[in-house]
């Protein structure tokens, strides 16, 4: 592999890792201080791609339609936790696991009846609609950068949110004893709230930003959970960092895995989960 | 007479099918002490679980400050400035020292902010020396002093203490009494459950003996220091 492809390909896991992390950081933090285990999560992911699609379409430019779409997303977020989420908590996984199936086939067969079952894409904007020449015939479309560069702000501030306010020491302290927190006057339903819709809200978001390049189809958000589930078990159930972490390797895994040893590609992702597994069956991060 | 701050009245809970307690009253006024005595399993923890509402009484009603709260959420009942330590401490393990007590902090119900981060450093300089440490990294004295100290930051008119110095070396218990003891001048009322029967009446002004989760004697912590067989015979081993 000379330089210049290396170079690509290494541009490109970081991307798809990034971007698997907006998803997995909302799963693994649901999954860690609400106990929930939540299969429609993927579905936010198609969701907020057929957002962009739908807004891009009225209004002609992704970035307004990803400015109208991101609190779109936080409201849907807000409101399935208060109708659907919140009964949840005290009941034990298979009901959890009925739950947020049902709500694929429901999130699905909305998406069938209101925008059709077509493939759908969604323009570049302008502006970044172009590549960097890397060699002759060699280059890289500077939206796939933007898109890194978007989840690492993103990765910063969640950083932040997370390490300094009070409310990310909240998010930590429920994910070591909820009832404590609980019993220390703080108002955990709100703060379940907040947490399920903000990562409603990063999983569209990673849905409207992959529009453009994966392209909008039905059933999108089935292949995105489950490796998502896969970011959330190898970094550690509840931890942020670990998520980021592994969902790093699994973009490198993944990308490169396609690249060198094409003929196993399908398996690198869970051999690299088993491996981690083997080596801390809590996941990489699980103290953070 | 001062006014009532948390009352229990006929609270009966259950453990699935286990009848754990069996029309229990209760009642602490404001700068009360009140020890909760009683061998193991004899329904002390599900009394202060069942009045906070982190297990719910199946018959029986909750009062704090005389407006029923038997269904409310735990951390409603909490935000009436009711503070609880619990027994194994529940500390943030994964918040640093500082972090563990900033994020509890508000003002009391009145509005007022004796117990600041500085107040409770100045109690606690051992937290001091640790304010970075994770707090999967404490002591077990240094724990207890942390959950004391986070219940403080919340300001509360009540502090209940579950087996407030259970596991801890001797001279670190005696520092522990020495603070609750310092607590307890400030005004704050307190529900202490220990097994140094002599260390709790002394800080406490009444007593209340559990045996199977009902009251068998509820006093003055004089009355019960005056019975030594009561003591014997409930509470020795």
């Amino acid at each position: 592999m000379d330089f210049a492809s290396f170079l690509i390909q290494t541009l490109n896991s970081l991307q798809y890792g990034l971007l698997l992390f907006l998803v997995a950081s909302g799963l693994t933090l649901v999954f860690g201080i609400m106990g929930i285990i939540n299969l429609a999560h993927g579905s936010f992911y198609m969701i907020g791609a057929y957002i962009a699609f739908v807004l891009t379409s009225a209004t002609g430019s992704l970035m307004l339609a990803i400015a109208l779409g991101i609190p779109l997303a936080l409201a849907i977020g807000a409101f399935l936790e208060w109708a659907l989420f919140s009964h949840l908590y005290k009941r034990d996984h298979l009901e959890q696991v009925l739950l947020t199936f049902g709500l694929i086939l429901i999130f699905e067969q909305l998406r069938s009846i209101l925008i059709g079952d077509d493939v759908h894409g969604v323009a570049i904007p302008a502006f970044l609609d172009m590549s960097i020449q890397l060699t002759e015939v060699m280059s890289y479309p500077v939206y796939r950068l933007a898109i890194s560069a978007v989840c690492i702000v993103l990765a910063i501030a969640l950083y932040y949110v997370i390490q300094r306010t009070r409310l990310g020491m909240m998010i930590r302290a429920g994910n070591d004893d909820r009832t404590m927190v609980e019993a220390l006057g703080i108002n955990i339903n709100m703060m379940y709230r907040v947490v399920f819709a903000l990562g409603v809200a990063l999983a569209a978001l990673a849905g409207m930003l992959a529009a453009p390049i994966s392209s909008v189809y039905p059933n999108m958000g089935s292949s995105v959970l489950i490796i998502s589930f896969v970011v959330v078990v190898i970094g550690g159930i509840g931890s942020v960092w670990g998520a980021l972490v592994a969902a790093l390797i699994v973009g490198f895994a993944d990308t490169f895995g396609k690249v060198l040893l094409p003929e196993i590609s399908g398996m690198i992702v869970y051999l690299v989960m088993a491996v981690v597994l083997l080596w801390r069956p809590e996941g990489i991060l699980k103290k953070a | 007479m001062s006014n009532m701050l948390l009352e229990a009245k006929e609270l009966h809970t259950y453990y699935g099918a286990s009848h754990i307690l069996h029309g229990i009253d209760f009642n602490i006024r404001e700068g009360e002490g009140i020890a909760l005595m009683g061998r193991n399993g004899m329904g002390k923890s599900t009394l202060i679980k069942s009045m906070l509402g982190i297990v719910r009484p199946k018959h029986g009603r909750v009062l704090v400050r005389g407006d029923d709260y038997t269904r409310s959420r735990t951390y409603q009942t909490a935000q009436q400035g009711i503070a609880y330590v619990p027994e194994g401490r529940g500390i943030f393990k994964s918040l640093s020292v500082r972090e563990n007590l900033l994020m509890s902090a508000r003002a009391g119900i009145d509005g007022r902010r004796e117990w600041t981060f500085d107040r409770v450093m100045d109690t606690f300089p051992r937290l001091g020396e640790r304010i970075n440490n994770g707090g999967w990294q404490l002591s077990g004295g240094e724990q207890q002093m942390l959950t004391i100290g986070r219940a403080l930051m919340t300001n509360p008119d009540l502090l209940i203490l579950d087996e407030a110095t259970e596991g801890l070396a001797p001279l670190i218990a005696m520092e522990i009494w020495r603070i609750v003891k310092e607590i307890r001048k400030t005004g704050i009322a307190t529900v202490i459950v220990d097994k140094n029967h002599g260390a709790v009446t002394s800080i406490c002004d009444r007593a209340m003996i559990l045996v199977k989760g009902q009251v068998v004697f509820a006093g003055t912590s004089d009355e019960i220091r005056a019975q030594p067989e009561l003591i014997q015979k409930h509470l020795g081993v």
